[in-house]
């Protein structure tokens, strides 16, 4: 295909005629970046969460819908990962809609990551300092505040995400592995392997308390297993080999989390039973206790701790990217579309979007700030099948190249489809209001996009990328 | 205990030092550089250069 050329007609002057790019963001990222940043966002749901689906439909419940969740974010890893490694920029999901589907939906979809990201960062910032008041307590310390240490985690977060990318996903490196080698630990301290095991599934597993429709409201949690995956799409523009990185980062990430939620099923519904797991606060912490060992203890608070802080990292990284998307297209203002000449990052998105995560992790309920967030992630799971499916009749395989091409199109899409629209019934049977509430809230953003933003949008110059025309245009 | 109290301090004054320092380094650099340099990223620069998506 020899047929490059803009994929929009009009004003491609004004694009080449801006200034050299010689302060975009830096390209120093690699493939475990990615995985430590698509693994840091959730493995915190590991450690806190996913419990809440044993409460609605019992052990054997969260584990179907483990798998179930574990299904539906296979296909979006497959999915992500060849239009990513092919829409190599700044705003993940974002921009693939811009450039495949129209400006209104990647106008949605990049408010669906914003607030999808920064609700998440805010609700791990309330569980840190839930967990300080934690040991605190646990050290005959009562009634500690724990605003300044909320405060202090978003803030640091986000002085290190200023300071640059390469400190920032390194530092998420670090504290993921050994957020994920302390399940791993638990794991093999506790399994017969090594002499007397406490595990008790044979005195502690029950059949469905609820029946199967325990199984379909067991579906809401089961999410927590893996959600905020597709966050690795967000370091495209910052990777050394975007379409090698981002399938290798994203696909080894999902296997990953596949072990660490089937690991901490398993340890979790043999040391408790399932009425009180359903409701504990931190239960892999809770599993630890419940072993007998200190060490075991400690190692994984301290794992919970460093879960919640690689979360929250992760998700000012994404949300500022996308943010930072936003603005370098005009959908927002263009201000939010600078990067510091210094430490190449999107410095005036990450500090405006610092008082909005410390508003909601400060005078929110904890429940109500993380439904937004899985709410606005469903949205946007629902997009990826529709845009798949455009990508490949717009630029079938022979047309462009891909850094990954995923396999038995378009069936992943549909079994996405498909499992977003059981667990929206699931969402609506326990959070039928947000949920209605939400989608009034972007159908009102919508016509304001539509009737008043999208006038000061360049159409031409926001597609600079060297595209073959779609097919069919 | 007396170190959480003085932890609840150390966390405040901390934060307020991070603060201080991204709002102080962020008008520092707005001023020092024109915006035309600050906002000139685009999008797949580096793709334009080095990948051309031909087969």
């Amino acid at each position: 295909m020899s047929d490059i050329t803009r994929n929009t007609p009009g004003t491609a002057e004004a694009s080449e005629a801006a200034p050299t790019q010689n302060g975009g963001l830096l390209r120093v990222l690699g493939p475990a970046h990615i995985w430590a940043l698509g693994v840091g966002i959730v493995l915190v749901g590991e450690y806190m969460g996913w419990n809440f689906a044993v409460g609605k439909g019992g052990a054997y419940a969260a584990l179907i819908a483990c798998w179930f969740a574990g299904i539906l974010y296979s296909c979006v890893a497959m999915i992500d990962s060849e239009v990513t490694s092919t829409v190599a920029a700044a705003g993940g999901q974002y921009t693939q809609a811009k450039h495949i589907i129209g400006p209104l939906m990647a106008f949605n979809v990049g408010l669906y990551l914003v607030f999808a990201y920064t609700m998440l960062e805010a609700a791990n910032a309330i569980t840190v300092g839930f967990l300080v008041e934690t040991v605190a307590g646990m050290t005959g310390h009562e009634g500690l505040n724990p605003q300044p240490f909320i405060v202090l985690a978003i803030m640091f977060l986000a002085w290190l995400n200023y300071r640059g990318v390469l400190a920032t996903l390194t530092f998420n490196l670090v504290i993921t592995a050994f957020a994920f080698t302390a399940i791993l630990i638990l794991f093999l301290a506790t399994s017969p392997l090594f002499g007397e095991s406490p595990l008790k599934h044979a005195e502690l597993m029950t059949d469905l308390p609820y029946g199967w429709l325990g199984v379909l409201a067991a579906m809401h949690f089961g999410l927590w297993f893996y959600l905020g995956i597709e966050g690795t799409c967000q370091a495209a523009e910052e990777v050394r080999s975007p379409s090698r990185s981002l399938p290798f980062g994203t696909l080894a990430g999902v296997m990953t989390l596949a072990i660490a939620a089937t690991l901490t099923w398993y340890l979790c519904v043999g040391l408790m039973p399932w009425e009180y797991l359903g409701q504990s606060g931190a239960p892999l912490f809770d599993a630890a206790r419940m072993s007998g060992s200190t060490a075991l203890t400690v190692l994984l608070g301290i794992g919970t701790l460093f879960a919640t802080l690689a979360s929250a990292n992760g998700c000012i990284n994404d949300a500022s990217r996308a943010w930072f998307a936003m603005g370098r297209d005009h959908y927002l203002p263009s201000w939010f579309g600078a990067v510091h000449p210094v430490y190449r990052t999107p410095y005036r998105s990450i500090i405006f979007l610092v008082p909005i995560a410390l508003i909601f992790a400060l005078g929110a309920p904890l429940d109500q700030v993380i439904t937004f967030s899985i709410l606005s992630g469903l949205l946007e799971y629902t997009f990826m099948p529709l845009n798949v499916i455009m990508f490949r009749r717009k630029w079938p395989l022979d047309t462009i190249k891909r850094g990954y091409e995923h396999p038995f199109h378009p069936i992943p899409a549909i079994v996405l489809l498909c499992l977003c629209g059981i667990t929206f019934f699931a969402v609506f049977l326990g959070y039928g209001t947000q949920l209605v509430a939400m989608i009034a809230f972007y159908i009102v953003v919508s016509l304001w996009f539509h009737f008043r933003r999208y006038r000061f949008v360049q159409r031409a110059a926001q597609f600079t990328m060297p595209w073959p025309k779609p097919q069919g245009y | 205990m007396q170190i959480w109290d003085f932890a609840e301090y150390a966390a405040w004054a901390l934060s307020a030092l991070l603060g201080i320092y991204i709002v102080t380094d962020w008008l520092k650099t707005d001023s020092r550089y024109s915006e035309e340099e600050l906002t000139s990223s685009r999008e797949g620069q580096l793709e334009a250069i080095t990948e051309q998506h031909e087969l």
